[in-house]
């Protein structure tokens, strides 16, 4: 549906924003650009809708070329951050405005109003000034403007950012829904990775301009592609490692020795994932092997709590884990026992 | 402890009668004695048996087209410069801004010598022009009227609708054309109406000062056009039917007051109505968007700048020497050897004189004036805001009639025309110092306070230096007034204690080179200060404050 070929681009001469950037986003998917601000999603966005224009490279969507064809003519639906609602129009004006420039009867516009409103739930809301309605609100008659003119491809910049947690991730729901139901296809950036993994089919990670990893939310979980992505998906145990010289299945770290297969740990990383451990008397598997840490920190999190430990064996490499508990946190000291699942460790690049 | 409570309240209240005080004795009673002359000389009947004759309604319908035509002009030459100097950053975009409000302070009495100066009969570019593309005579024509209009009041569409432009959010067009709006469509559907509130409220003003335009038609129009502010004039002074005049100075008033009231309505609408978003030029895009800005600052020199050029020029090269000093040397010489009139340097000191008391009168006037309109709703205030706009709304002319009218034995005060011009800056004052009061954020003065600030140290740290650069402004606006005002000073200074504008106005309507250039002379002087006090404004004034 949408091809991107190695999309260059760079405002200031010599600081690139987008560097040889390529991504394919297939019929009815829906893809998100996750990325830190300023590492040019957003840029992406406004290329694709033809607002800037690429220094290289090409924007296919449908196999046809649309680098020279300016925005009113490319049929892109854009869903602006601010959401952008024209305040001297009424929530109908809004919604109709591509209508509008379609030269769509008005009638049928009328009737197009409706259908959208009680797509998006706010029904009787035609007459509204947009500025009198809650944050919500407004991102859904903006949601609902963008989908009228029947886009043959959205984009949507920080969909729900604007608005406060509980909200948004209702609404992260909502959206993921409508969006299914309509059969769309849609490309949206965020830097929120729960709202990335909630909303998309594929989750691209950028970094500084190019695609670091594209993969489903469960595999980019599972099998990140290097440091920069773990660390950006929130993992903090990223280990040095070396292979014992005897013994090529044992891997040596600062805070002890872990049992993993491996041709060669060379520029890489042991990634100890935070919910790997278990407190428990007996070992919960054939795989499991035990670590003691003395308590740094811990952090309540309701059904989980947040640790930071130092091997009781020596050493300044903490490691962190989410511990299911009974309601109580350890005070620091505090020597913990673990069970660490071997069969959760992962190889991953340095970066 | 309450008894020094009661003091220090009693003592306040004293502070804020004295604007009060001040506007009530030398506008509102001036005014009333107007409305007292027009009804109850014996000859009103005849004056209002006038308001049959077609001649008043001629004089009407000009006054009305002439302004509506101006201000069309003004709105069409202002919304492109607008647009440019709100959108885009282009070298040089800081200065022209600057240079633009020029206009806006200058005196008529300098304006009208310097077009004449530059497209007159008499003009430096006027032979070259006839010859070439037989170009009709521009002198006493409504065409020069209409431009001189345009150069005066394009500041204003320019600063109130390009502040509007510049913070309107730049992904209103682009969502407009993501949505199938070519860019025609994006400026029609969406970024003209929004910006149409701030349109009319600038058309508003600009037709305000083109309706009571005095200087520049009596200068420029000849006998054959005259405003109502003009007419009130003639009739005063050259007839001296003072019951016409006074009902001519109702009528004028019931107009300026009706657009005032819409003025302000739509204002206080305007302030509130957008969210407000970062100023964000960008650079003018490509081939096209270099020529627009090339186009316009072409256009902005041969309309605004020509011909105040072209009056310095004139005023050292006029008649056949070359370049000379010898109509600044006549200033100090009593052409006339008469004993009523003075050298025309003596206008200098009065006019410094009485704009040093102008300053001296209109700003502690205006802060106190501001103080209390910036404090959360008083009973003063309530009293104050409306009484300081409608000054506004009086032409000069009709305040130096009142004057004339009201004063008695104290119109041969030499001190009333400072009286006059601190009544004329003084709403501007408190619009520039206003702003500034309320930007004294109560929470600044906390933060200042839990970093230790003492309170004198806070007002010192904290208020003094915001309100310094507001005061300056407010000073420069005062002293450019005094200096230029032309109306009122006409009607009330003396003979023999003649302004600037006075014994230019005098110089120019006698025949004779050298008091031709005499006048020119001093226009030119008379441009210098007003333009130096202009850019001082613009180069202090507060960041934001776009409303004048």
């Amino acid at each position: 549906m949408l091809e991107l070929r190695s999309i260059h681009k760079s405002f200031v001469a010599g600081h690139a924003v987008l560097r040889g950037l390529s991504l394919s986003v297939a019929a009815e998917e829906i893809v998100c650009l996750l990325g830190p601000s300023g590492c040019g999603k957003s840029t992406l966005l406004r290329i694709i809708a033809g607002l800037e224009q690429a220094d290289r490279g090409q924007v296919l969507l449908g196999g046809r070329e649309m680098n020279s064809q300016p925005a009113h003519q490319r049929r892109m639906g854009l869903m602006f951050q601010d959401y952008a609602l024209f305040p001297h129009l009424t929530v109908a004006g809004n919604i109709a405005y591509g209508l509008r420039m379609q030269r769509m009867p008005a009638a049928q516009q009328r009737a197009r109003v409706a259908e959208l409103l009680a797509l998006v739930e706010l029904k009787g809301y035609e007459g509204r000034a947009v500025d009198a309605l809650s944050g919500g609100e407004q991102q859904r008659v903006a949601l609902a403007r963008t989908l009228a003119p029947k886009p043959a491809l959205l984009l949507l910049d920080e969909p729900v950012a604007n608005l406060d947690r509980q909200l948004r991730e209702e609404l992260a729901g909502t959206l993921r829904r409508l969006l299914k139901q309509l059969r769309a296809t849609a490309l949206f950036v965020t830097h929120d990775q729960e709202e990335a993994f909630a909303l998309a089919d594929r989750v691209a990670v950028m970094r500084a301009g190019s695609i670091e990893q594209i993969d489903t939310p469960a595999a980019l979980y599972q099998r990140p592609a290097n440091t920069f992505v773990a660390r950006f998906l929130g993992f903090q145990n990223l280990l040095p490692v070396c292979q014992d010289p005897q013994e090529r299945s044992v891997l040596q770290t600062p805070v002890g020795e872990f049992r993993l297969c491996a041709e060669s740990v060379a520029g890489q990383r042991l990634l100890i994932p935070p919910d790997a451990a278990r407190l428990a008397d007996e070992p919960p598997g054939p795989h499991a092997v035990r670590w003691v840490g003395r308590v740094v920190a811990s952090t309540f999190r309701g059904s989980l709590v947040r640790v930071e430990l130092l091997p009781a064996a020596g050493g300044d490499q903490p490691l962190c884990f989410e511990l299911r508990s009974a309601g109580s946190v350890w005070p620091a000291g505090t020597e913990l026992a673990l069970w660490l699942d071997q069969t959760r460790l992962r190889l991953v690049a340095e970066s | 402890m309450s008894a020094v409570w009661r003091v220090k309240r009693g003592g306040l209240a004293a502070l804020y009668m004295l604007p009060i005080l001040f506007l009530g004795g030398f506008y509102l009673y001036p005014l009333v004695s107007l409305l007292r002359v027009s009804f109850s000389a014996p000859d009103a009947l005849q004056a209002v048996a006038a308001l049959n004759s077609p001649g008043i309604w001629r004089l009407l319908w000009f006054t009305a087209w002439q302004a509506l035509l101006s201000t069309a002009l003004t709105v069409l030459v202002g919304l492109p410069l607008a647009a440019l100097l709100g959108r885009f950053a282009f070298p040089g975009r800081g200065l022209l801004s600057a240079l633009l409000t020029v206009p806006f302070v200058m005196p008529a009495v300098v304006v009208a010598p310097a077009f004449l100066a530059l497209v007159g009969d008499e003009g430096l570019v006027t032979g070259w022009l006839q010859a070439r593309w037989q170009l009709p005579r521009l002198e006493q024509t409504l065409g020069l009227i209409l431009w001189v209009h345009v150069f005066y009041n394009v500041a204003i569409v320019i600063r109130t609708v390009g502040g509007v432009w510049s913070t309107l959010p730049a992904s209103l067009a682009e969502a407009a054309a993501v949505l199938g709006a070519r860019p025609g469509q994006v400026l029609w559907t969406v970024t003209l109406p929004l910006l149409a509130p701030s349109v009319l409220a600038a058309s508003l003003l600009v037709f305000l000062f083109c309706f009571t335009s005095f200087g520049v038609i009596l200068m420029l129009g000849g006998p054959r056009y005259a405003t109502l502010e003009v007419e009130i004039y003639r009739q005063a002074v050259h007839y001296f039917n003072l019951p016409l005049a006074a009902l001519l100075s109702l009528v004028q008033l019931f107009f300026t007051f009706s657009v005032m009231v819409l003025y302000t309505r739509l204002q206080a609408r305007l302030s509130r109505s957008l969210r407000r978003q970062r100023l964000r030029l960008r650079s003018p895009a490509g081939l096209w968007g270099w020529l627009a800005v090339a186009a316009a600052l072409l256009a902005t020199f041969v309309g605004v700048f020509a011909p105040l050029v072209a009056l310095a020029v004139r005023s050292f090269t006029l008649g056949d020497q070359g370049g000379t000093w010898v109509y600044y040397e006549a200033l100090g010489q009593n052409l006339r050897q008469s004993a009523f009139f003075v050298p025309p340097v003596v206008a200098i000191r009065n006019s410094l004189l009485y704009a040093l008391l102008t300053l001296a009168i209109s700003l502690p006037l205006g802060a106190i004036a501001a103080a209390m309109l910036a404090r959360p709703r008083t009973r003063w205030a309530a009293v104050l805001e409306p009484l300081l706009l409608l000054p506004l709304g009086t032409s000069a002319v009709t305040v130096g009639f009142g004057y004339i009218v009201a004063m008695g034995p104290l119109r041969a005060w030499p001190w009333l025309a400072p009286v006059a011009h601190s009544l004329i800056a003084l709403p501007f004052v408190v619009r520039v110092l206003l702003p500034a009061l309320r930007a004294l954020d109560q929470r600044l003065r906390e933060a200042a306070a839990t970093l230790g600030a003492s309170p004198w140290r806070r007002w010192w740290t904290i208020d003094a230096p915001l309100l310094a650069r507001a005061l300056l402004v407010g000073a420069a606006f005062a002293f450019a007034i005094s200096l230029g005002e032309f109306g009122a000073t006409l009607l009330i200074a003396r003979p023999d204690w003649p302004t600037m504008p006075m014994v230019i106005y005098q110089a120019f309507s006698r025949p004779g080179l050298l008091n031709y250039g005499q006048g020119l002379a001093m226009s030119t002087l008379l441009m210098a200060v007003t333009a130096a006090s202009a850019l001082l404004i613009e180069r202090l004034r507060l960041p934001g404050e776009e409303e004048f």
